[in-house]
């Protein structure tokens, strides 16, 4: 089966297309054929040009969905165009909450199965062939589908790095969805942002760690001074989240967000393969942990085995003096 | 109201994982353990039932070798009972058809909420709690961090990437809870004697009056072609702290430029 146009799940914040879909498109363009893009919401005829700049020709736009959560309704119009014969021959979504909740709805709705955890694609014989990094990302395993149908890959983001080729505004057509019944009933009622200092944690240039080895719920608060002081992002590992230290927001790793930052600093935190995964390809990796045999000094640039409860403070306090 | 909760058996994650070299699907043959991300959605289902003045809470797994281990953990902790799938052809599944086998064995225990995980620990494909709703026509709300049950509806506070969405849904829905929402009770000595004699209900996929070509490697149209090692990175300065470590971290941070 050739591959000769793959959609993209163009998912919109604030106005402008996220970066992981962006970084999709560009994949899709360097895999051939056409690149078109699925949107929804009330924003999308707005960033039509932003997805030509990258290489998108239309833009099918599934509109306001009134409330709705996106994922039966936006399933709903893929179907729809694949059983009109219009479709894709594959569909990348962005591995973000929304676009996992689509795949997943369009998945049963064409019986295909769905790839997850991609990390990199490229063309093969029968379609796209996708890699997933598996064990703590101390393995790459090649997959790809068998059967005919639409290709469905959920991406994770940073996989790959968003270009723009300069093409025209993408054209905007109208496809709105159809009746998706009892499955599209969850509705939004309402809207809560929540006030965040500093950078994003999948944006930021700095990323500062805490992980079990911190002790307490309350020692948590070095992780978001440190952080502060660097003008970075507050993170943690899995074991804390689950604790209920922090929330789930905060988490890196395989359950979690991918982070590729100049700097990790990584505290507390013994370096399971589960939160390798999802930080060990950030540029430069500090590491300070109190147990010299701990798995995170194997990936570390610079590793301080010490007590983070000794070592934090003094680097605060050191940090401040120079501000 | 009655809750099911899908539950997965899982290798235990502290030991190193590895593939079958020849199907290079994950090795699952050893004892499996309840995985932690599930204990969420046991109290969550725990703690809804009791506030909704009664129902049972009954689990769904599929699993390899009739596994109950970590059906027992759940069991102890105060579920009714457990439903679990499992079967000799069911080897090689891939998320697809686990969801075909899950939503098959749920309508057998007609809920009125469907709890699981946003995803496994092991396979972490993700996509099983809605791609079940799906197969059963359900409404579906992911990633909660706050479920309370009014009357015949649910209301969930959605993660979002800015803070959280409060969404609404008419029950029967499925919905997946994020880790560290409840804390999960430990087994009591009396739950866990209990737990031995509560009814696990042991099925087939004959029994669930599903295909078998539509499950197992025969269902599974996704392959893996090759696993390779990563490009290894290569570990760097280690420095043990007597009083003075943190000033080489602001060395190395102002190499960076990030100082």
């Amino acid at each position: 089966m050739s591959v000769d146009k793959i959609w993209v799940l163009a998912e919109v914040a604030d106005g402008a297309p996220i970066t992981t879909s962006l970084e999709l498109i560009t994949a899709a363009r360097e895999l051939g054929g056409t690149v078109e893009a699925v949107a929804y919401g009330d924003a999308t005829a707005s960033v039509a040009t932003t997805l030509g700049e990258y290489g998108v020709t239309t833009v099918h736009d599934v509109g306001d969905l009134g409330g709705a959560l996106p994922g039966a309704p936006v399933a709903a119009t893929i179907a729809a165009a694949v059983a009109a014969g219009s479709g894709p021959d594959a569909i990348l979504f962005p591995a973000t909450y929304d676009g996992r909740d689509i795949a997943g709805r369009l998945s049963v709705k064409l019986d295909r199965p769905v790839l997850t955890n991609v990390v990199g694609l490229s063309a093969g014989d029968g379609g796209l062939v996708s890699q997933h990094a598996i064990f703590g990302g101390s393995q790459i395993l090649t997959a790809r589908f068998t059967g005919d149908g639409p290709q469905i890959f959920v991406v994770r983001a940073k996989s790959f790095a968003a270009e723009p080729s300069g093409g025209p505004p993408a054209a905007v057509v109208a496809s709105p969805a159809p009746d998706t019944g009892a499955t599209g009933a969850a509705r939004i009622v309402s809207r809560h942002v929540e006030e965040r200092t500093g950078p994003k944690l999948d944006e930021a240039n700095v990323v500062v760690s805490g992980g079990r080895g911190l002790g307490e719920k309350d020692q948590y608060a070095l992780i978001e001074e440190l952080a502060g002081l660097l003008h970075g992002a507050a993170g943690a590992s899995r074991a804390i989240v689950d604790a209920g230290w922090v929330p789930y927001s905060h988490q890196v790793g395989q359950t979690g967000k991918t982070v590729k930052p100049t700097v990790y600093v990584a505290c507390g935190i013994s370096g399971a393969t589960q939160h390798l995964v999802g930080m060990k390809n950030s540029k430069n990796i500090v590491a300070i942990n109190k147990d010299q045999d701990a798995p995170i000094f194997s990936v570390a640039d610079l590793g301080i085995v010490g007590d983070v409860h000794k070592v934090l403070p003094q680097l605060i306090e050191a940090l401040k003096n120079r501000a | 109201m009655n809750v099911v909760v899908c539950v997965k058996q899982i290798p235990d994650p502290a030991a190193p994982g590895a593939l079958d070299p020849g199907t290079k699907n994950l090795v699952r043959a050893g004892k499996l353990i309840l995985d932690d991300s599930d204990a969420y959605g046991v109290e969550m289902a725990l703690q809804l039932a009791d506030a909704a003045g009664g129902g049972d809470v009954t689990l769904v797994s599929m699993a390899p070798n009739g596994e109950t281990s970590g059906l027992r953990t759940a069991l102890a902790m105060g579920a009714a009972k457990a439903i679990l799938i499992s079967d000799e052809s069911l080897a090689g599944t891939d998320a697809l058809g686990t969801a075909k086998v899950l939503a098959a064995a749920i309508k057998r225990a007609e809920p009125d909420l469907i709890l699981a995980a946003t995803e496994s620990t092991d396979g972490y494909t993700g996509t099983t709690p809605v791609q079940v709703a799906e197969l059963l026509g359900l409404p579906s709300v992911t990633f909660a961090k706050k479920v309370e049950i009014t009357g015949n509806s649910v209301k969930v506070e959605r993660q979002t990437e800015a803070g959280y969405d409060e969404v609404e849904s008419p029950l029967p829905a499925v919905v997946t809870v994020t880790a560290g929402v409840v804390e999960p009770r430990y087994p009591s000595f009396k739950g866990i004697m209990a737990a031995k004699s509560k009814p696990v209900e042991t099925l087939t996929v004959a029994d669930l009056g599903l295909d078998a070509g539509q499950v197992g490697s025969a269902g599974a149209r996704q392959e893996v072609t090759e696993v390779a090692d990563a490009e290894a990175r290569s570990s760097g300065e280690i420095v043990v702290d007597e009083g003075e470590g943190y000033t080489r971290v602001i060395e190395f941070l102002e190499q960076l430029k990030v100082l």
